[in-house]
């Protein structure tokens, strides 16, 4: 009987763990958004804070993710890392393996 | 102490000519000390690719460079399928044969990949000690949108998706690429988010990128389509 039930709660392991692998990134997502509407109606109906403000909490926070990404794009910009010095590397490297390719023989005329 | 690994490094081409004998030159020149092979896969250049590399083969050996030919354009995702039928290394690098992709970092993939056991080590050109040279102020605008939009949809855990230069285990690189189905660079985001969903074990070095030396890479509302239609079949399906 205990083989069993034991066999049974290990199966029920198993289908937890193949459904958190298998788990799709959206319903990731889709997962937390439920979570914080629930958080959010629950906050309507115990009127912790006043509804007024909680009604424009939804605003609020697509407005923060506004805000979050622009920032990140616009630092990620001013940041963004560039390497003049590898082109004139890259120039002497062409200069030097056509001299090495003409030598031996492989056509290296420009295109 | 130096193990017994093989790299085998997969160059699809279509017409570079010019730039294959250079990228050959510089793989020889960077990691003499290394057992790779490179397994060139064109596809019906009308150029004359496959001659060259046909001569380069005399200079170097037909068993370290590899012609592998096909008709006509068939995709990326199959170039590298396709080379990897001939790949005899245990390891496999991917890479770009227009010279945006320096062999010169070759060293830096293969220590970090013994250092750290990894399954994939990709290149970055967003974190410091990389970079891009050649790019408008337009196309780092976009460029960095994309990024951030895919960081806040799909979690990847790699700072650079769409990068091309990457160092997998052969047998990781098997089991990827059979699950993705993308074209263009959206693969190369499928292969890496892919991975990492899988659990594999990803690190990153920096790369500096200077596009395109010789020709010219366009980056149009068609493309931004593309990459928009990507991520969200990427969000819906790993």
């Amino acid at each position: 009987m205990s083989m069993a039930i034991s066999r049974l709660v290990y199966c029920k392991f198993e289908v937890i763990n193949l459904f958190e692998d298998k788990m799709k990134h959206i319903v990731k997502i889709m997962t937390f958004l439920v979570a914080i509407t629930a958080v959010w109606i629950s906050l309507l109906q115990t009127a912790m804070i006043p509804r007024s403000h909680t009604w424009l909490l939804p605003l609020y926070f697509i407005v923060s993710l506004g805000c979050y990404g622009l920032l990140m794009v616009g630092v990620g910009l001013m940041q963004f890392p560039t390497c003049p010095q590898e082109a004139v590397l890259l120039q002497q490297d062409v200069i030097e393996a056509k001299q090495f390719l003409k030598h031996n023989g492989v056509d290296v005329g420009s295109d | 102490m130096a193990k017994q690994n093989k790299y085998s490094i997969i160059i699809p081409t279509y017409n570079e000519r010019l730039n294959i004998a250079l990228i050959i030159f510089l793989v020889f020149k960077h990691i003499p000390d290394v057992d790779f092979e490179i397994i060139v896969v064109d596809d019906g250049s009308p150029d004359g690719t496959q001659d060259i590399v046909k001569q380069l083969q005399q200079v170097y050996g037909d068993d370290r460079i590899l012609l592998r030919a096909r008709p006509k354009k068939l995709g990326l995702g199959t170039a590298y399928i396709h080379g990897l039928k001939h790949a005899s290394g245990n390891f496999v690098v991917i890479m770009d044969a227009d010279l945006s992709h320096h062999p010169k970092y070759l060293p830096h993939f293969i220590k970090k990949q013994i250092e750290t056991g990894a399954d994939i080590v990709t290149g970055t050109r967003y974190v410091k000690g990389g970079g891009v040279h050649g790019w408008t102020l337009m196309r780092k605008l976009t460029s960095r949108g994309a990024n951030v939009l895919a960081h806040t949809l799909l979690w990847p855990g790699v700072s650079d998706l769409t990068g091309s230069f990457r160092l997998y285990k052969k047998s990781v690189l098997e089991d990827t690429i059979s699950s993705c189905v993308s074209k263009g660079y959206v693969f190369q985001m499928e292969m890496i988010v892919r991975a990492s969903r899988k659990g594999y074990h990803i690190k990153e070095v920096p790369i500096t990128f200077v596009d395109r030396v010789y020709g010219s890479s366009k980056l149009g509302g068609s493309e931004i389509v593309e990459y928009l239609k990507g991520l969200v079949y990427l969000l819906f399906t790993t």
